[in-house]
């Protein structure tokens, strides 16, 4: 890393914080995904269909 | 005319239907979390390792690389919401209100990004972590505004009653893109006027130029690839709620 000079902190604190709220902001994505898909796929193992898929 | 000889519909068309939308959709997602990751990798490699200081905010500038863009998506995704508000409301196109769904958090989430660094810039550059010129001002009125949408989306039971209404509140609240965007130009603020899209041309080095716009780009991509994720979930999350209440008529009648 190059020296980031005299104010260091607030760099390194802007980068953190995106990173933080980027990483948050991808799991919550990905989780809100995997969340429904479960929701469904035990729905469709208890028969429920769509009625269009009937 | 018999079915073969029909015309085939076109691809705005196809896409309105959700299913053919995901199946369509699905395969651009991996090419994009990967092209995704190397524009960012390009991009911190040049804003941290391979750009020099400023002469006026020394390194203070590299806050610059992460600042910049997060705002300028903060107006971007909010015009994504306006073109798919427009379509829900004037085309009643199915997935406009699904696109205006998916954005809203992640529009919130990226103003609120701009503010924060903005903040950590501010400090060692003005002396403040904050003023209310115009341009904080109206940025902090943008975030107000996202997180309103969020919250009137979660409002109604029903995503589809909800839909004309949030169009008609964001069509509203876009009056602010303009007022976030000239708000250095129209009032005497703190903030400095645009010194990349100007009629002049850009008023900086390369040097400074390449890392800001290849993190723009970076970030653009995150917000493209995350957008089509929540598009496809909010897609996922209508048929399962249609599966519900089946599963509840199917219990109710037994």
């Amino acid at each position: 890393m190059i020296d980031l000079g005299p104010h260091a902190v607030f760099i390194i604190a802007a980068y953190s914080g995106v990173t933080l709220v980027v990483a948050a902001l991808i799991g919550w994505t990905l989780l809100d995904a995997r969340r429904i898909a479960g929701k469904t796929t035990a729905l469709e193992a208890r028969g429920i269909r769509r009625r269009s898929a009937k | 005319m018999t079915i073969t000889a029909a015309p085939k519909p076109n691809l705005w068309t196809r896409l309105a239907h959700p299913g053919q939308f995901v199946a369509l959709t699905r395969t651009w997602l991996w090419p994009l979390t990967i092209i995704t990751v190397a524009v960012f990798g390009i991009g911190l490699w040049f804003a941290l390792f391979n750009s020099p200081q400023d002469y006026q905010m020394g390194d203070t500038v590299r806050i610059m690389y992460i600042h910049v863009p997060t705002a300028w998506l903060s107006q971007f995704v909010y015009g994504v919401m306006t073109v798919s508000a427009l379509g829900t409301l004037v085309w009643r196109h199915p997935m406009a209100d699904v696109s205006m769904k998916a954005a809203a958090p992640l529009g919130a989430a990226f103003t609120a990004l701009a503010l924060f660094t903005g903040s950590l810039w501010g400090r060692p550059t003005w002396g403040t972590f904050w003023e209310w010129d115009g341009r904080m001002t109206s940025t902090l009125v943008l975030l107000l505004i996202y997180l309103g949408i969020v919250a009137l989306w979660r409002a109604f039971d029903e995503p589809l009653r909800a839909a004309r209404v949030v169009a008609v509140f964001t069509l509203v609240g876009a009056i602010n893109i303009p007022i976030v965007k000239f708000s250095v130009d129209w009032w005497s603020t703190l903030h400095q006027p645009a010194s990349v899209f100007t009629t002049s041309g850009p008023h900086m080095p390369p040097s400074i130029l390449t890392p800001l716009l290849v993190m723009a780009i970076a970030f653009t991509l995150l917000f493209l690839t995350l957008h089509l994720k929540a598009m496809h979930t909010e897609i996922a999350r209508r048929r399962l709620m249609a599966l519900e209440r089946q599963a509840a008529q199917a219990g109710a009648a037994a």
